[in-house]
């Protein structure tokens, strides 16, 4: 297991803007009365997406939220991977490393993220914009080797094509996420095997 | 090769219209009243006649599992949960149903939940299919919208589907974490008994079914049990999802008919082994959890439950990695290790140390450190893991470093051999 501790600099409030209000309720309304404590990952999730991490007020907000101890909530926020418990770069670029991955070369993805975005995973680079770490399988593994970056997958990577996403992102553009050789999904390249007649 | 009108999953590469006209077009939502007018006992016993075993790793009959259910509703309402927590290396087959054919996944999701007597499903996403999900809920609210589901449905079975999302954690792939994960505790597992279909979510009647298990029933249900059992070898019916990852040619995601021959597999749909056949290493047949495979066996092995159990392996999640010759074979397995150290969820001290411990030892093997004993040593603390723990996670961290050493502990001698050898460096 991983060992996950809250960040030693932590701001001072957090608040959940208006807008989320309606995303909230209609997230605890996904379960049954007295169960709204299933909503616990959705609201951090929230958070995280306003803020870029997890914060210890954040905590206490969607604990106070819930009707939850502070500390059920502090042990999902710690316990879950996906929370980032330290500021990250605007875009944060997750590398799959994981076997499959690195059978097909992540360890040259990797090498990208450390000569364009910082030489060790979690630093910031120096324009602020992004911030890599390494991740464990990321469920994509005949389109290896990919990273995530936001909501989206980048697939059918090499050097030069990891290059060319993180300039894009640098010149405030969002690429073309999925495969970047050419393919539509999961099919073999060059086209399917299967499934020719029109569906 | 199986043929395109035998597929389940005719839109697996998102080609077409993943949407409701998309997906009624492919036969999707059709006759779906007649199905559940024959009633949950009928349902069920066609389930259990097609032999269709759990696509989620295990391989538990999906029709018995769905007969464990009470047979009668009483205070506590039933639920019916999907796993579509997809995260064992080298699987991908659940992201494309989800992103390619929600809607024979959600058909499939009423289906199971009238057989079993519920009125409300829970589909757990990974976290980090965030585009999956956003697109398996806009086929929800399609579903939602046509009265296909919901309250006073066109189908006549009351009945809510929520998706909802974890954050990045495997263990959430076990069926009682997940159940821990939806609750909104931390996803470690339940001792069991009680077993979820009595004490579940919520402390209520529940199935855990994996997405593919759940997604191909309508289909079976439509053409018959007869149908699906014709394919395959006995005990091992119907099609599958293969990913087939790693030195191919062509990685894809592919079905085809269970007991296809690994080699058949690989050089017909994925182009074949990169270097030709006779560069092939090892391949794992299942997800990581799974024993490797020497090239030996790959030559011969048919690809299915009872074939690869034969050979200590298992067809788990189909998800199928090949490795050829120019792999550092034991890196491959220390990075597997380093894998299951991270996401151990720290319940059990032998897998919670014992994870560590592994990765530890196969990082110095790996670099020919060590004595030989380790080798004897290593094999020894897998077996202490393994059946020691609250769940299956044990004999997922332990199976393929067993693999390794049964069919590549030459290697790892080798190395340390190779070392010894080294004169020492001066420093």
């Amino acid at each position: 297991m991983s060992f996950r501790r809250l960040y030693h600099e932590q701001p001072a409030s957090f608040g959940f803007p208006a807008e989320d209000e309606a995303f909230i309720a209609n997230e605890i309304a996904k379960y049954p009365p007295g169960r709204q404590a299933s909503a616990v990952i959705a609201l951090l999730w929230r958070g995280q997406e306003r803020e870029g991490w997890v914060t210890k007020p954040m905590i206490e907000n969607v604990a106070q939220r819930l009707g939850m101890a502070y500390i059920r909530v502090l042990e999902v926020a710690t316990f879950y991977t996906m929370f980032n418990l330290e500021p990250v770069g605007e875009h944060l670029v997750q590398v799959c490393t994981t076997t499959p991955c690195w059978l097909r070369g992540s360890d040259e993805i990797v090498a990208v993220c450390k000569n364009k975005i910082a030489a060790k995973q979690h630093a910031i680079s120096a324009d602020g914009k992004f911030s890599w770490v390494e991740v464990e399988c990321l469920g994509a593994c005949v389109n290896a080797p990919m990273l995530q970056i936001g909501k989206d997958f980048y697939e059918d990577l090499d050097g030069p094509a990891t290059e060319k996403i993180l300039d894009a992102f640098r010149r405030g553009e969002r690429p073309k996420p999925g495969p970047q050789n050419g393919r539509h999904s999961s099919e073999p390249i060059g086209g399917a095997t299967t499934l020719k007649d029109g569906g | 090769m199986l043929a395109d009108k035998d597929r389940i999953f005719t839109n697996l590469y998102g080609l077409h219209d993943w949407g409701l006209e998309g997906a009624r077009a492919r036969g999707g939502w059709d006759g779906t009243k007649a199905i559940l007018e024959r009633g949950p006992e009928a349902i069920v016993d066609q389930m259990k006649k097609s032999g269709l075993r759990g696509r989620g790793g295990a391989g538990f009959p999906t029709g018995l599992k769905w007969s464990f259910m009470p047979k009668e509703v009483k205070e506590r309402p039933h639920y019916l949960v999907v796993n579509a927590d997809e995260s064992e290396p080298g699987t991908c087959k659940d992201r494309d149903i989800m992103r390619h054919d929600p809607h024979l996944l959600i058909e499939g999701c009423l289906i199971a939940s009238f057989a079993m007597r519920a009125h409300a499903c829970y589909i757990y996403v990974r976290g980090e299919f965030i585009r999956e999900r956003e697109n398996l809920q806009a086929a929800v609210d399609q579903a939602y919208a046509a009265k296909l589901i919901g309250k006073n449905n066109i189908n006549g079975w009351d009945f809510d589907l929520y998706v909802h999302h974890g954050a990045g954690a495997y263990i959430c792939g076990e069926e009682t974490a997940l159940l821990e994960s939806l609750e909104g505790k931390k996803g470690q597992p339940r001792m069991k008994p009680p077993y979820p279909a009595n004490f579940g979510l919520y402390g209520c009647p529940t199935t855990v079914n994996n997405v593919e298990s759940i997604a191909v029933a309508p289909t079976i249900l439509r053409r018959g049990p007869e149908w699906f059992a014709s394919m395959g070898r006995p005990n091992n019916a119907g099609t599958k999802v293969f990913c087939i990852s790693g030195h191919v040619n062509k990685p894809c995601n592919v079905e085809e008919e269970m007991s296809i021959p690994l080699r058949e597999l690989i050089e017909r749909h994925a182009g074949g082994v990169r270097g030709g056949w006779d560069n092939l290493m090892a391949v794992i047949p299942g997800g990581s959890s799974m024993p490797v495979l020497s090239k030996e066996i790959c030559d011969t092995i048919l690809m299915d439950f009872d074939s690869l159990v034969a050979v200590k392996s298992g067809l788990g999640t189909a998800a199928i990695v090949v490795m050829d010759k120019s792999t550092d074979i034991v890196k491959a397995f220390a990075r597997l290790a380093y894998f299951y150290r991270h996401e151990s969820c720290g319940q059990c001290t032998p897998c919670r140390e014992g994870t560590g411990w592994m990765w530890r030892v196969l990082t110095r093997l790996q670099k020919g450190e060590g004595e030989l004993a380790d080798i004897d040593l290593l094999q020894e603390v897998t077996k202490q893991i393994e059946g020691h723990t609250i769940c299956a996670f044990g004999e997922g961290a332990s199976w393929p470093v067993q693999g390794l050493l049964r069919h590549f502990r030459p290697e790892l001698e080798r190395r340390i051999a190779a070392r010894k050898a080294q004169p020492l460096a001066a420093e």
